[in-house]
């Protein structure tokens, strides 16, 4: 069966692989959204942090016997208590100044993490076992459907959805909403803000570690698989804006895809296509598809 | 005689002096960064505007000039001006764009079309791919003067370095520079004073994109290779940080920056990729306690001890 002469299991493959990658564009870029949100800055760290989950998952399993299912809980705990570690040390210094020195600050962090690991792992990369559990796959007939891709899909969409959950609708959500708005009115009604802040970057910085935890058995633990992934994030929140949180998970997605279709039709193109997109979006909508102008 | 006049006058006499002390090629390396980092620092000190995609225009300046002679066997200074031209046309396209958004997202936005750019390097034929260009001629200078010779070059690099900075010089100090601190300070007032804003952006970056190109293809003549270095973005937070280290929005900081962040990484070539991690330490230690760079610092304290240059 041929679509467009392309074999029918060939473009399900690239969408799948487009709509995991989609999946941790999602994941980031809604981190991105939300630390941008409070903290006006935007973290450079964030695939630096995301290889760290990565990593972490692997040095768990390899050095300390921790199998999969326990790394996709503790790891994220712990990158995220690293992330309120910088919090605490290095950002509350810069919320008084511009908040270019923010992301250059995080830039410096993110080239720390980045030279670290390579000092330690090189840049060859490490392979991480796909979980016993999640082994093997569906035969849906037209295409094989692997557990493990199917799994990222799922728990991401899950991820997605319940953080959109937490923001939008419930009552620690509406803090933070809140203090995206005005953090001194916030702080006025008696809620410790700066507590807010740290929780907050450490969750995001958790996102991204989890996101990390879920590729490590899909894609090469790789030092430089954090910096290649941060630039194309980038472009994803320029596209999208930051203004929603629904706008990154439904860009997120959507720009997966269409890189995975990409793949297909035209791969000399793959790499390129997302941000071409962005400079079409930037010509016809400069703020971003689910943006505002702040 | 003021203060920046003995600048000059002392960058002159060290630029003279500088090969008969250091080996060469090192100081020509630092004058192309240099001169790179003072055209990233009319953006970033005197307009305000952070670009994370300059090492597009030194890398793709870099394979214009580089293909120009290698392939059409243009003379040097011919490569020199395709090179910087096309860099300008390639900052158009970025200008164009990226200023239509502020702030952070200006940065985003460079540092994603830089992408691209290194992408298209990364895949056109003509660009070597992984392997670059190599053994590109340097060829005689005017059909004169042949540039092989290493001393000869370097007074011509010298030159080059030397007339890109007057540029830059020239621009901040006319009245498109005084509109463009004014920008930097306070952007709308600046448009209600009636200034056309977007359309002194896109100049100040046009400008600062063609003498990045300009040093990039000075590199390629002094190194006869372009490579995929170059366009890399590791590139471009070097000289986000050549230019922090050595003062944002300070005429000589750049200078300064570039020379230690060149020599640090000729002389600590053996630590490998602690390098790496060095230059990150370097950026935090920079944003969190030394925000001047030296020559602001020095500025500081110049002015603080009450003695006027």
């Amino acid at each position: 069966m041929d679509i467009f002469g392309i074999p029918i299991q060939a473009l399900m493959g690239q969408l799948l692989i487009g709509l995991i990658n989609g999946s941790f564009y999602a994941i980031l870029s809604l981190g991105l959204a939300i630390i941008f949100g409070l903290l006006n800055i935007i973290n450079f760290a964030h695939g630096a942090l995301y290889m760290m989950g990565a990593f972490c998952a692997w040095i768990g399993l390899t050095w300390l016997g921790l199998n999969y299912w326990v790394a996709l809980v503790a790891v994220p705990v712990v990158v995220g208590a690293f992330g309120m570690l910088i919090e605490r040390t290095m950002l509350k210094h810069l919320y008084q100044l511009d908040h270019l020195y923010g992301l250059l600050l995080t830039f410096g962090l993110a080239l720390i993490i980045e030279g670290l690991f390579r000092y330690r792992f090189g840049i060859s990369g490490e392979s991480y076992p796909v979980p016993e559990l999640l082994s093997g796959g569906f035969n849906l007939g037209f295409m094989f459907l692997p557990k493990y891709r199917a799994w990222v899909v799922a728990v991401s969409l899950v991820v997605c959805f319940g953080s959109w959950f937490i923001i939008e609708r419930t009552k620690l959500g509406s803090y933070l909403r809140a203090g995206t708005e005005n953090p001194q009115l916030l702080q006025a009604f008696g809620i410790n803000v700066p507590l807010m802040i740290t929780l907050t970057y450490g969750f995001g910085v958790a996102l991204a570690a989890f996101a990390g935890v879920l590729a490590a058995p899909v894609l090469q633990v790789n030092p430089v698989m954090g910096s290649n992934l941060i630039i194309v994030v980038f472009a994803v929140v320029v596209i999208g804006g930051m203004g929603s949180i629904m706008g990154s998970i439904v860009t997120g997605l959507g720009l997966g895809l269409i890189e995975g279709l990409t793949r297909v039709f035209y791969p000399e193109a793959s790499a390129v296509v997302i941000f071409v997109i962005m400079g079409i979006v930037l010509l016809l909508r400069p703020a971003g598809l689910f943006g505002r102008e702040r | 005689m003021n203060g920046k006049h003995i600048g000059w006058i002392v960058l002159l006499l060290i630029g003279l002096a500088a090969p008969f002390v250091v080996y060469p090629v090192l100081v020509m390396k630092i004058l192309c960064f240099a001169l790179f980092a003072c055209a990233f620092n009319l953006l970033l000190g005197y307009t305000g505007l952070l670009s994370f995609g300059h090492a597009a225009f030194l890398g793709s300046a870099g394979y214009i000039c580089g293909y120009s002679m290698q392939s059409l066997g243009l003379s040097p200074e011919l490569g020199l001006l395709a090179g910087s031209a096309g860099a300008a046309a390639l900052g158009f396209i970025f200008g164009s764009l990226a200023i239509r958004r502020a702030g952070i997202y200006f940065a985003m936005i460079t540092l994603a079309l830089a992408q691209l750019v290194y992408f298209l390097a990364l895949q056109f034929p003509f660009t070597g791919g992984e392997d670059g260009m190599q053994g590109i001629p340097r060829g005689r200078l005017l059909g004169l003067i042949d540039l092989s010779d290493t001393m000869n070059m370097y007074f011509f690099v010298l030159a080059v370095f030397l007339f890109g900075f007057w540029v830059i010089d020239r621009a901040i100090d006319s009245p498109f520079g005084q509109v463009l601190k004014a920008i930097r300070e306070n952007e709308p007032r600046a448009i209600s004073l009636g200034y056309d804003v977007d359309r002194y952006k896109l100049l100040a970056f046009v400008l600062s994109a063609a003498l990045a190109g300009l040093a990039g293809a000075t590199k390629t003549l002094v190194f006869q290779l372009a490579s995929l270095t170059d366009v890399h973005w590791h590139m471009s937070g070097e000289v986000v940080l050549m230019t922090l280290l050595g003062g944002v929005g300070t005429v000589f900081g750049p200078i300064v920056g570039a020379t230690i962040v060149v020599s640090l990484q000729n002389y600590g070539a053996e630590l490998g990729q602690w390098v790496t991690v060095l230059t990150g330490a370097i950026f935090v230690l920079c944003v969190l306690a030394f925000r001047r760079g030296v020559v602001g610092e020095v500025a500081h304290l110049i002015k603080r001890s009450g003695i006027r240059p």
